[in-house]
Parts: C-alpha cells; structure tokens; sequence
C-alpha cells in the first residue's frame, strides 16, 4: 500500500499511502459535510444577530 | 538530543482508513444524543419565562453538539477497552475508521465551539453549565471514576442530568429549585438504569478491569442496590409535583410508571436470591428497556402538560 521516495541524498526513506479513487471521493465526501456544517452554522449567526437585533436595527439617531 | 524522526514502519501494510462523515457522526453517540436533546428541550419548556424559538432552537443545538462532543472525547479516551468489550467493539476507532488523534481533535473543537456559541448566543449561565457537563463527563467520569471505583456510575450519572437544567438555564439564565429536581431525577434514574444492563454485560467488564458494582461487590449486591436506588427514585419523580410545575396528569402517570418500575426491580432481586441467575439476568434486561421508556415518558409528560393546555396543579 506504500510507495517509497528517496530524498536527494538517500537519507531518509518516506512513505507516502496511495489514495484510491475511493478513499479521494469519501474524502470529498467528507469535505462536503464540512462544508455544509460550516454554511449552516453561518446561517444560525446571521438567523441570531436578526433575532437579537430585531427592530432595533431601525431605531438610530440619524 | 531529542529524536523527531518520524516512524513510519507501523503503518506499513496497513490499509489506510479514511473516515466518513457518517464515522464521525457515530463518535457524537447518536442514541444518547437524542435523549439529551429530548431533556433539553423539556427543560426549556417547562422554565417560566419565554425564549425566541431561534434561540431555544440554538441552545438545543449547543446542547446536543456539547454532548456529542463528550461522547467523542469519551472514545478517545477509552477506545483501549472499547476494542475488548462486545458492546463497543464496533466503533469507529478500535475498527480503525477514525484515529483516536481525529477523535480528540474532533471532540475538542465541537466542545470549544458548542460553549462559546452557548456563550456569545444565548446567556453565559447555560453555557457554564455546558461546560460543567463536558468537563464533567470527561474529566470525573471517564478519565476519574469509571476506572477506579464502582461509584462510577453513582457520581457521573450527574453528567448525564445537566441538561434539562442548561435548558432551564438558557431561558431563565439561573439555576433553581426546579430545574436541580429535573436533574436529580435523571441522577437517581442512572444508577438502576445502568446496573441493569451491566448485570448482564459483567463479562465485558471483568475483561477490562473496569470496576462496575456486579464486577467488584458480586451481582446480588448490584441487584439489592438497584432495588434500594429505585425506591430513593420514586420520590423525586413526584418533585415536580410538589413544586408546581407538574401538574395531575403528570403525578398520576408518574406513579403508575414508578409502581412498574419498582415491580421490575423487586423481580429482579426475588429471582436473584432464588437462585435463579438467568431468569434474574433476563428481567434485569427488561428492566434496562423499560427504564429507557420510564425516563422518556417522565419527561414527555411535563413536555405535553404544558403544550397541550393540560396542566391541572394538584396542590
């Protein structure tokens, strides 16, 4: 499952996994739920800054 | 000189996981997720006052993401013994769908942000309380008690009764007599409840060296505290009642539900000290399912007296 890479001098092996198209979509997939759990909370403050302001909003000293 | 090369040998010939959102999810302990966000919302329905249905909507969120959170620094903790017990062998980090560093990051952040959010949006007393209940359930129960003491369950129940008192909170932004009583009935109903089921998961236990009551006092101590727990029980679900914010409906029902309860508990102990270890085991898991049902239904009942215009005070 690992590839190997030298470095310039051949110190160091370091293995990097290979990614499947599968683990690159439940990857994705799970960006996406991110996402949408990053915009939804977004909604909630802008949904709560209405609330708390209310009409308030109107009322300034012009 | 420190070493900080970095060791890859372990992973190799390993598949490498990726975990799903629905992985994640699984980390939040959805079940128990759902009958915290259930008291929650009871709290907030029945504390005087009025909350914006945006903001009681907000504090439930905080609520349940604070609980899964627990749930996910919880199986951070523990995924040692998760992988050697049956009950919880399945989850996502002894299965290797999610590292236990995923879960603590995960865990963290949502407990950090559930606060905050808490906090900043609804009143700093429910949050407070939040944070009480996330610290709680990590740091006293989990990392303290749950390894070291058969009072595990006994003082972390506490963890799990928070929230109808961080609803209550969030309205009212104080603690009062009436929400600690929401709180000490789930404190009292966690004792007998868990017992229960550990009468019959005490293998499990034993495997782990996790010190539950049947595992260090023997299953008829556990059957005779599940018995005195249930009668202390009963009491306190009448509390409601007695502070008015219960009314008829809700003490009548209550007293039938406890009657069946203590029913339970009474076979449990008569078949244990007949001798009857399977029959008592098998009742004991009755008893488990039915405590599940008893506290959803304690709980609905003071939801529906105040939603459905049929609170009858009866003092």
């Amino acid at each position: 499952m690992a590839v190997t890479h030298m470095d310039e001098n051949n110190r160091h092996e370091i293995e990097t996994p290979v990614w499947t198209e599968e683990m690159i979509e439940q990857r994705r997939a799970r960006s996406r739920a991110m996402a949408w759990a990053i915009a939804g909370f977004m909604v909630l403050i802008f949904a709560v800054t209405l609330v708390k302001l209310g009409a308030n909003v109107l009322n300034r000293t012009m | 000189m420190s070493d900080l090369s970095i060791d890859n040998t372990k992973s190799e010939g390993m598949p490498h996981q990726v975990g799903t959102a629905g992985d994640f999810f699984e980390l939040l302990k959805p079940r128990v997720m759902s009958l915290v966000v259930f008291t929650g919302l009871v709290g907030i329905v029945v504390a005087p006052g009025t909350l914006h249905p945006v903001l009681a909507f907000t504090a439930l969120l905080c609520i349940a993401v604070g609980a899964g959170a627990s749930g996910a620094l919880n199986m951070w903790y523990d995924a040692d013994i998760d992988g050697r017990m049956a009950r919880t062998a399945g989850r996502p980090i002894p299965e290797g769908r999610v590292t236990p560093g995923e879960a603590l990051g995960f865990g963290a952040t949502l407990a950090v942000v559930s606060v905050l959010t808490m906090g900043l949006l609804v009143n700093y007393a429910a949050a407070a309380l939040l944070a009480l209940t996330i610290g709680f359930y990590l740091f006293i129960y989990t990392m303290w008690l749950k390894r070291s003491t058969p009072q595990n369950i006994v003082i972390g129940g506490a963890a799990g009764a928070f929230p109808p008192m961080i609803g209550w909170a969030a309205v009212t932004g104080s603690v009062s007599l009436e929400s600690i009583s929401l709180f000490l009935i789930i404190f009292m109903w966690t004792p007998p409840h868990f017992w229960a089921l550990a009468l019959n998961r005490l293998g499990d236990y034993e495997e782990v060296n996790v010190p539950m009551l049947p595992v260090v006092a023997g299953k008829r101590e556990t059957r005779k505290q599940i018995l005195i727990y249930t009668v202390l029980m009963l009491p306190v679900t009448l509390t409601p009642v007695a502070l008015g914010f219960a009314g008829v409906v809700y003490g009548v029902t209550t007293v039938v539900l406890g009657a069946i309860f203590l029913a339970l508990a009474i076979a449990v102990w008569r078949a244990g000290e007949a001798g009857d270890e399977a029959k008592s085991d098998s009742i004991a898991k009755r008893l488990f399912g039915f405590s599940i049902l008893y506290l959803f239904l304690l709980f609905a009942l003071l939801l529906v007296e105040q939603w459905a215009g049929i609170f009858v005070p009866v003092i």
